[in-house]
């Protein structure tokens, strides 16, 4: 039996993956409410959850199909939001074994979210594949059902049960942002300098008619500009830094 | 949106969304050395994540305050390492409860 269909492997898989199942459908019903305020159906949330898997990337699609934003803008919002899972992708690439062939790669990298990542990254040794694949098949499946789930049900929910759900997806940003912050006072300043600047961006003149989206591309783009120039990392160390 | 834009931007999601995931693994041999660009990436999810949070967290709920709650105490549970799910599960209580209540005065 090839390495990567080891059953062990996909055990293992399973098993680590279905927390990250379970918390991706509570996030992913969040996810759902607005999607479904952007005109998609549940199949239509379902297809575009399982394939894209990418919560904050998601969100900023979903924010911009709701205001009738141009095609452009909506591939512009998946580079930005997404641009992490290339760093990500450039990691993971050393955790595969190098006799792996060329079409596993790209479907390992395919698995790519934050958290499937991270158990990826966290396993010892080189990655078997089997493993990546059913730790991102039992996610993906609930982060798509949850979505779909969401799209059906945020109609038929009361206002105050959908406006309390739909900070989920926000809890769990904050959940991303804030451990690296405590470790690092450069993330911490870079996530400090958002939050104000975004803030401001709601309220001041001019800038206020922005859309959320618009917002969170030309920040991106101008703040990580800004710190990663102040306060550049130390390239010398290996790892992911 | 009609139906054809909403498969559109579907489809654009998605290829985008998964190039990026492949490109490094097909592209990059090495490790990335240039340090601008090194730190560029670095700090793009921290301050992605961040924006969107806020202030569009005081925006979606019913009373205001509610949000700004839930994100005093989100980052509070967050700093102190409460994992996703949890802190996500405590943002949407408070919301609850603090919208229920603001309904009361």
């Amino acid at each position: 039996m090839h390495p990567f269909m080891q059953r062990n492997d996909i055990f293992e898989g399973l098993r680590d993956g279905t927390p990250i199942a379970l918390g991706y459908f509570a996030v992913a019903f969040s996810l759902g409410i607005i999607a479904g305020g952007a005109g998609l159906t549940a199949v239509a949330g379902f297809v575009s959850s399982f394939f894209t898997r990418a919560s904050a990337g998601e969100y900023g699609v979903y924010t911009l199909m709701a205001a009738s934003a141009p095609y452009t803008e909506i591939v512009v919002m998946c580079l930005v939001t997404n641009l992490r899972y290339m760093l990500m992708g450039a990691a993971l690439s050393q955790k595969i074994a190098p006799d792996t062939s060329r079409l596993h790669r790209l479907l390992m990298a395919c698995c790519i979210t934050d958290e499937v990542f991270g158990i990826s990254i966290a396993h010892r040794g080189y990655t078997p594949p089997a493993y990546t694949y059913s730790a991102a098949l039992i996610s993906t499946v609930f982060w798509a059902s949850g979505c779909a789930a969401g799209i059906v049900a945020g109609g038929m929910l009361p206002v105050s049960v959908v406006s309390a759900l739909s900070v989920a997806l926000y809890g769990m940003f904050l959940a991303i942002v804030m451990p690296p912050s405590r470790r690092d006072g450069n993330v911490l300043l870079a996530v400090t300098a958002s939050f104000l600047t975004s803030g401001l961006c709601a309220v001041a003149p001019l800038v206020r008619e922005w859309s959320a989206g618009t917002r969170t591309i030309v920040l991106t783009i101008v703040l990580s500009t800004l710190v990663a120039w102040l306060r550049p990392i130390d390239v010398d160390a290996d790892g992911d830094a | 949106m009609e139906t054809r834009d909403i498969v559109i931007c579907i489809a654009l999601a998605v290829v985008t969304t998964n190039l990026i995931r492949v490109l490094p693994v097909v592209l990059i041999r090495g490790h990335i050395r240039h340090r601008f660009i090194r730190s560029f990436l670095y700090y793009v999810p921290y301050v992605t994540l961040s924006v969107m949070t806020f202030p569009s967290i005081v925006e979606t709920t019913v009373s205001p305050l509610s949000g700004l709650v839930a994100f005093a105490a989100g980052v509070v549970a967050a700093w102190r390492g409460l994992g996703l799910f949890p802190v996500a599960a405590l943002c949407c209580v408070i919301v609850y409860v603090m919208d229920f209540l603001l309904t009361l005065l």
